[in-house]
């Protein structure tokens, strides 16, 4: 008898372009990106990493509702929606909000989904996207039916989801990649390994080294990526949507990342499940200096012009905050009028009740 | 006797348990360390181990299934899961399996599970954080469904549940695990799963409830009171199977009922015992029986929910249709 599992195990190891002191270690790899377009990517993590910070003040503030921080997991975001078309469809986990922005969500849209808003869902058409999914793993199963109807249609486009590394353990995310494999359908997983669900470790997680390795099961192709490097993270979902456009199937891309905050900002409190020791070690990693220091390495990159993206950002976030605040608010003949097609009778009945209570 | 709020009896229920019974695991995610989201758990690692308290892998089916499997080596599982409106993930585990091990195996198995999960309202939650479903498991035959509204109930329900060889949804509504404090007696006691329970006497109207209703049905009454309308308000505290005695016995006596639910008005709790107080009572009534729900949407987890959430002057709209009718 042989036993394999070490063998395959082994054979994962994490794509990186890029080391912590922002220096090429893998050239062969580096993307084809041209300068303006690196320093966009630097401004998408700057601007992200303000939108987090001010998103957090507004939820204390009591101005935003539901937020979940997103500080450490800016390469593992902005790098694999960067590698993607306008027309492919993402279906994000409720962490993934700024994939969206940047495909052209407004941000006071992203606001008001935060705020329980529907209008925050209502995307633009050229957003090809669920809102961002709540039940853990849900988003996954629904990857591979997006992915096989853009097959069915013969579009060049693909279909991108991501979860963290607690998703990979529901059932959902095992019948996701099994389906999008057996269809071949042009599918991309993400796995955004931050280490903890909520608090519970990788390690309690699963008895697999990997989580790229998952892939192995359904018949996909697999990568374990550095997700503090935002160049890894492009060129690995750019190789995984090149395979699906082709015809190759899907690929899961696990990204090693982590948040630099608590789960979400409803009274997490990360110093009960994570050491500082390990806190410090993962900021050596932040991507945002990574990638600073190989662009300045590159003279493509100065304080001024982070100082002009952070005052762009909060520039951003003062209108688009007022903006989701002039909204109407959100009544219950809203929901109402939300349920059907055509508003079936007793519901009829319960909207005239509203409304004269909402009249009051 | 101690004061505690409903989450600490909950806590102290499944440690008197742990300590009684060497069966009890309690398990689920985030339960170990963190002492799960709300801190129900809280310490019972590090008092139990982490061989009676331990967190899984996030997958609320595997959860489900990781309970029926305990039970068959003779333990007593204890499953939390995080939040109820994650119940679908795990409905199966719930109604297919549990509910029905008893029957399949011809009374060979049982399943001697409490599923915990907090529920309901009021608490600014996100998506499928809120959601009162204990309609859809109160469909199924087989398994219990417990919903306390005071801190002495929690523990005792709790401890009850527990000690039940058949399966038993417990479920915790959010808004009260902290909104008040009760007196808590330190050592194992019992309340019974299926008895209803008499929270205020009255003798024009009976509000029937569960959850976090009972305390906005209290609060219609002490209006009512103001206006000369004595209502009596009856907290049902198992849903299923619900105890039509008490019911009735209030029912022949006032002659007029309001059911009050945080969930919507489609199919549900009120809809089963309503029907069932008017095939078993119908020449006791004076009027109608009304309700008070939450309209027939998804759960409003945005600026609607005040409006959305039944409250206690919906009862007394409802409670003075019913008087005049």
């Amino acid at each position: 008898m042989k036993q394999v599992l070490e063998n395959i195990e082994n054979q994962f190891e994490m794509f990186q372009v890029l080391d912590e002191d922002g220096k090429v270690v893998n050239k062969d790899d580096l993307p084809d990106l041209s300068d303006d377009e690196l320093k966009e990517l630097m401004r998408r993590m700057v601007y992200t990493r303000i939108l987090d910070q001010r998103s957090i003040a507004l939820n204390r503030q009591g101005r935003l509702g539901f937020y979940a921080p997103t500080a450490g997991q800016e390469a593992s975001q902005l790098g694999s929606q960067f590698a993607l078309e306008q027309d492919d469809f993402i279906l994000p986990g409720y962490r993934d909000v700024p994939q969206l922005i940047w495909q052209g969500l407004p941000l006071y849209q992203a606001f008001l989904f935060s705020k329980g808003h529907f209008h925050g869902n209502q995307f633009p058409d050229e957003v090809r996207a669920l809102s961002p999914q709540i039940i853990i793993g849900a988003q996954y199963v629904q990857t591979a039916g997006v992915a096989l109807g853009l097959k069915k249609r013969g579009k060049k486009n693909v279909a991108i989801t991501y979860t963290g590394d607690g998703g990979t353990s529901q059932g959902d995310f095992y019948e996701g990649i099994n389906n999008a494999g057996a269809f071949k359908a042009p599918a991309i997983f993400v796995v955004q390994n931050n280490r903890f669900a909520i608090s519970v470790p990788v390690e309690k997680q699963t008895n697999a080294k990997t989580l790229a390795q998952k892939a192995v099961a359904a018949g996909i192709e697999g990568i374990q990526v550095d997700g503090m490097d935002v160049l890894a993270v492009y060129a690995a979902t750019k190789f995984a949507r090149e395979r699906a456009v082709a015809g190759e199937g899907p690929t899961l891309i696990e990204t090693l990342t982590y948040r630099f905050g608590p789960h979400t900002m409803s009274g997490d409190d990360p110093t009960r499940y994570r050491t500082e020791d390990m806190d410090k070690e993962w900021e050596k990693k932040d991507p945002l200096v990574r990638f600073r220091k190989y662009l300045e390495g590159k003279k493509l990159w100065t304080e001024e012009d982070e100082n002009k993206v952070i005052d762009e950002a909060k520039e951003d976030i003062k209108k688009a905050i007022k903006q989701a605040e002039q909204q109407p608010k959100q009544k219950v003949t809203d929901l109402i009028n939300n349920m059907y097609e055509e508003l079936p009778t007793h519901l009829q009945e319960q909207k005239e009740i509203y409304e004269a209570k909402e009249s009051k | 006797m101690a004061q505690m709020t409903m989450i600490q009896a909950i806590t102290d229920a499944m440690r008197v348990e742990l300590k009684n019974d060497e069966n009890v695991l309690v398990f689920g995610e985030d339960v170990g360390q963190n002492g799960g989201v709300f801190r129900a758990t809280e310490g019972l690692q590090d008092e139990f181990g982490e061989d009676r308290v331990f967190d899984t892998p996030l997958a609320e089916s595997g959860i489900g299934g990781l309970a029926i499997g305990l039970a068959m080596e003779g333990f007593r599982p204890v499953p939390e899961i995080q939040f109820f409106g994650f119940v679908f993930e795990v409905m199966d585990s719930i109604s297919g399996q549990m509910a029905r091990l008893r029957y399949r195996s011809g009374g060979h198995y049982n399943a001697p599970i409490t599923v915990r999960a907090p529920f309901g309202g009021g608490v600014h939650t996100p998506e499928l954080h809120a959601d009162s479903l204990e309609g859809l498991i109160a469909q199924q035959p087989g398994v219990k469904v417990v919903i306390p509204s005071t801190p002495y109930e929690a523990k005792g329900l709790l401890i009850s549940a527990i000690r039940d060889n058949d399966p038993v949804v417990f479920l915790e509504h959010m808004k009260l695990y902290r909104s008040f404090r009760g007196e808590v007696p330190e050592d194992a006691y019992t309340v019974e799963i299926g008895k209803a329970d008499v929270k205020r006497e009255g003798s024009d109207v009976t509000l029937l409830a569960y959850g976090a209703m009972v305390h906005s049905s209290l609060k219609a009454a002490e209006e009512l009171e103001k206006d000369g309308i004595s209502a009596e308000v009856i907290d049902l505290r198992t849903v299923s199977p619900v105890d039509y005695e008490t019911i009735l016995e209030s029912v022949k006596k006032t002659n007029r009922v309001v059911f009050v639910q945080e969930a919507q008005r489609q199919a549900g709790i009120a809809g089963q015992v309503i029907s069932e107080v008017q095939e078993r009572a119908i020449l006791h009534l004076e009027a109608p029986i009304l309700r008070v729900t939450a309209p027939d949407t998804v759960y409003a987890f945005s600026d609607a929910e005040e409006v959305w959430l039944p409250d206690h002057k919906d009862i007394v709209e409802r409670v003075n249709e019913v008087i005049n009718f």
